[in-house]
């Protein structure tokens, strides 16, 4: 069986359009971002404090948090898992409290005791979070400092293992998706928590990943078709492994949908920013990497493209027919 | 099946083995982290600023006394900073500098006379810093494995002064909590006078201005002046400086005062009874205050001279009483501490993310080793191996390195099942092109292997970075994700590449060539 029987589509045709729409969104998604006053923060990053609590029958929004607006600062109430689970979450932002000996946890205390005040069904404390102000600035730096680091590496390793135009390339389509997901995060009103942020390290792997495969076949191609210009051999190069590109996007997205649909509450921020991203990620291999690439290649060929320029992909030697049984 | 072939399968088979007894039976040898087993997850911060601060007053209390024996005037000896001090209007330079050897070794003295500062040497500030930390951690885990929590974490974490304590599976999440928080910050003080009702009539009684030797600390008022009924709080001015402190604790235990009310009795080492003695010795009749974390827990009136044992009452219950002596034994807190995170997932919680991780993973597993098979017919048997293999490897050294399940765990896992085929994907699309050049299945399969390897090394080495980043960045949780991403990708090398050649190859050896293959 195949997806595609020998595909030959010019993909690098339309590098402009997909730039464009790749811009767009990531453009839209900033403006996005800006009019709302920057991408919210969780606790993990922003500090403050979280109760999810389980009340043994149900409750209205509307009741949960008429018992807390007595606190001090912006408090959210939020459903939590599926409603007749009857699991609220209370947040409570980071307060200027000192961080000294038991004042922490007073926003946890207070959200319990106006819940227990309001004369709500009895409940049960699920969880607590709280996170002061010093973990969370230590946590927003370390997780810029890794985001960083791990894409200065990753073109590093490009870099020495293809050519440095190629290492642009990959992270070009990396920050890409980077953009990209964080633009839907906005859209979709997901916060920056920490799992996000392990989410989009574990998208940059993903994505860098899936250039690779593609640059590789740039590469042993460039030694078979030395003929034909840059431009030619990379489309010849994604059209050769875009059903892997496809198969791979695919059982890694059904995977992570499942994560998605069953993973629980917690994981639902992390689920939603790996499908978004694996799509993205999909999307940047065959349009982004390559044409910024071929933009940054000084290795153009034009001489022997001007002679070539007509000739098929599948010109090449031993690429005629495929699938000796396609299944 | 040839030599080389044999060999393959007998290592393929042991690597199994070795996984399943790594980590059989599950229940016991993989570890569950807090959000699937439900607990607390703290950070605290050592307040060593405190500690250098005890340090200072007690330099300052002694050169007090030392100065007094050896007649020295001066008109002002105070702390005015963590690690300094500063004595003024000195009368007889000379004298003073004889009588004031002892804090040279932690202090040093700024030049000129009649008026100096003393500043902790930096070296020593350091020392005290780290040990400070030290002694925190170490009383902490103290703590911990009296409360008899199984398998606590407690190890330092992050900035230099920071701890991170780990207690899975507690159900007592409240007393837990105290008992580590309780700085048992144990200090014997004397009472100048109180005490007073409230804080106001405190500073009157010094013409609202406290003296820069004495502070106001509040406390309970004495059960037994209360015939019952229930303590008030109470004010003492007391001396500053603690001439004794938790450091100088030799044991604690629960006993019961006169009155048959729970109480702490305490006894003090050998230098701590020395400096105790002549304390009591100097100030008998006055007031003695226990401090208890910076509140007075009762004041008893000095009868006589008192060596090395002591009791501490007050309105205990058998269980503070019992608690209280825990903390005590275990050593005080060198300083305060600040809590700058905590984490409580409750049993249920847990349980039901154990629930979502399980299901969310078999849903998983299951639609990738469908879409496989339905895709790649027979050979998709071969991706279906590799996931079962790379499952029981990953558990194996999950359970081998002692490493925590978390729910993000479940999802480097799952996400490990769909990137993991992307291996078998690639090499088995290679095969298939290769298949079409006509230079037989052999060849092909041989194509397929060898012309994707180093694509493989490179994407895994990529990947590679990225967890290794994400195992340095994260806390807890996301630990757990960065490690089952590691080991799925060190694994996946394994399968996608050795497991899956060797069936390919066993295929292959049947003595009728293949012509076709099912891919």
């Amino acid at each position: 069986m195949q997806i595609f029987t020998a595909p030959n589509y010019n993909f690098i045709r339309w590098r402009w359009h997909t730039l464009a729409l790749s811009l767009l969104v990531i453009v839209a998604g900033a403006a996005t971002m800006v009019s709302r006053g920057g991408l919210p923060l969780g606790i993990d990053f922003s500090g403050g404090t979280i109760v999810v609590v389980k009340f043994d029958q149900t409750v209205t929004e509307d009741q949960v948090r008429r018992a807390v607006t007595g606190l001090a600062g912006e408090v959210g109430v939020q459903q939590y898992g599926a409603p007749e689970d009857g699991e609220w979450l209370v947040r409570l932002p980071q307060t200027q409290v000192v961080e000294q000996g038991a004042s922490l946890e007073q926003g946890s205390q207070q959200i319990v005791q106006s819940l227990q005040k309001a004369g709500l069904p009895s409940f049960e404390v699920l969880s607590t979070e709280i996170v002061g102000p010093v973990i969370g600035a230590d946590l927003q730096q370390r997780g810029i400092y890794a985001t960083l680091a791990s894409l200065i590496a990753i073109t590093l390793y490009i870099a020495i293992r293809f050519r440095f135009s190629f290492a642009v390339g990959a992270i070009a389509a990396t920050f890409h998706d980077i953009f990209v997901t964080l633009a839907f995060l906005t859209f979709f009103g997901y916060e920056l928590s920490l799992n996000v942020v392990a989410a989009i390290l574990a998208i940059t792997g993903y994505s860098v990943n899936d250039t690779i495969v593609v640059f590789d076949r740039v590469r042993e191609n460039l030694r078979s078709m030395r003929r034909d210009a840059l431009d030619q051999v990379v489309n010849t190069s994604v059209n050769q492994t875009l059903a892997r590109t496809v198969i791979t996007a695919g059982t890694t997205f059904l995977a992570v949908l499942s994560l998605y649909l069953f993973g629980g509450e917690v994981l639902q921020g992390f689920a939603f920013t790996m499908l978004i991203g694996i799509v993205s990620g999909t999307y940047s291999t065959v349009f982004i990497a390559s044409a910024i690439a071929i933009l940054l290649s000084q290795r153009r060929r034009a001489v022997t493209a001007a002679t070539a320029a007509p000739s098929r992909p599948d010109a090449r030697p031993g690429r005629k027919t495929r699938g000796a049984r396609a299944s | 099946m040839n030599k080389n072939l044999r060999w393959r399968v007998l290592t393929i088979v042991a690597v199994i083995a070795l996984s399943i007894w790594a980590f059989y039976p599950p229940a016991e040898k993989v570890n569950l982290g807090l959000d699937l087993k439900g607990g607390v997850h703290l950070i605290m911060r050592v307040q060593t600023d405190a500690a250098l601060r005890i340090e200072t007053e007690t330099t300052v209390e002694r050169l007090g006394e030392a100065l007094t024996r050896a007649g020295v005037q001066y008109s002002k000896l105070e702390v005015s900073g963590p690690t300094e001090f500063i004595v003024e209007g000195i009368q007889n330079d000379q004298a003073f500098r004889q009588a004031a050897i002892e804090p040279d070794t932690i202090f040093s003295r700024s030049p000129g006379a009649g008026r100096y500062t003393y500043t902790m040497r930096p070296l020593i500030a350091t020392q005290l810093r780290e040990e400070a930390v030290t002694q925190a951690l170490q009383t902490i885990e103290r703590r911990v494995n009296e409360l008899g929590v199984v398998e606590p974490i407690v190890a330092r974490h992050g900035a230099a002064n920071q701890i991170l304590v780990q207690l899975p599976g507690v159900t007592d999440v409240q007393r837990a909590k105290e008992i580590i928080r309780s700085t048992a910050l144990l200090e014997l003080k004397i009472v100048e006078q109180g005490p007073f009702p409230s804080q106001e009539a405190a500073m009157q009684a010094v013409g609202n201005t406290v003296p820069p030797d004495q502070e106001i600390v509040p406390g309970s008022e004495d059960v037994a002046s209360t015939g019952g009924g229930t303590p008030t709080t109470v004010y003492y001015l007391v001396r500053r400086a603690a001439p004794l402190t938790g450091r100088d604790l030799r044991n604690a235990r629960p006993s019961m005062d006169e009155n048959t009310l729970p109480a702490v009795g305490f006894s003090l080492n050998q230098d701590g009874a020395q400096r105790f003695g002549q304390l009591t010795e100097q100030n008998v009749g006055r007031q003695l205050a226990i401090i208890l974390d910076n509140r007075v827990v009762s004041a008893p009136v000095i009868q006589s001279r008192i060596t090395d044992e002591g009791q501490i009452t007050g309105s205990f219950t058998q269980q503070e009483a019992q608690d209280l002596s825990l903390v005590l034994r275990s050593g005080a807190l060198p300083a305060p501490m600040d809590f700058l995170e905590e984490r409580t997932v409750g049993p249920s919680l847990g349980a039901e993310s154990i629930r979502a991780g399980v299901t969310a993973a078999v849903s998983g597993l299951l639609l990738v080793v469908l879409f496989m098979l339905f895709y790649y017919k027979l050979a998709g048997f071969n991706a279906l191996t590799s996931i079962a293999i790379n499952l029981f490897i990953l558990l194996g050294m999950m359970a081998y390195l002692g490493a925590t399940m978390t729910l993000p765990g479940f999802a480097g896992f799952i996400l490990t099942i769909g990137m993991g085929v992307d291996s078998n994907v690639l090499i088995f699309e290679r095969i298939k092109e290769e298949l079409g050049t006509a230079k037989g299945v052999r060849a092909a399969v041989n194509a397929g292997f060898d012309r994707v390897w180093w694509t493989i090394v490179d994407t895994h080495v990529a990947s590679l970075i990225g967890a290794l980043l994400l195992l340095n960045f994260g806390t807890g949780p996301i630990r757990g994700f960065a490690i089952t991403l590691i080991i799925g990708l060190a694994s996946n090398v394994f399968t996608a590449v050795f497991v899956s050649r060797t069936i390919f190859e066993l295929l292959l050896s049947r003595r009728t060539p293949l012509q076709t293959l099912s891919i």
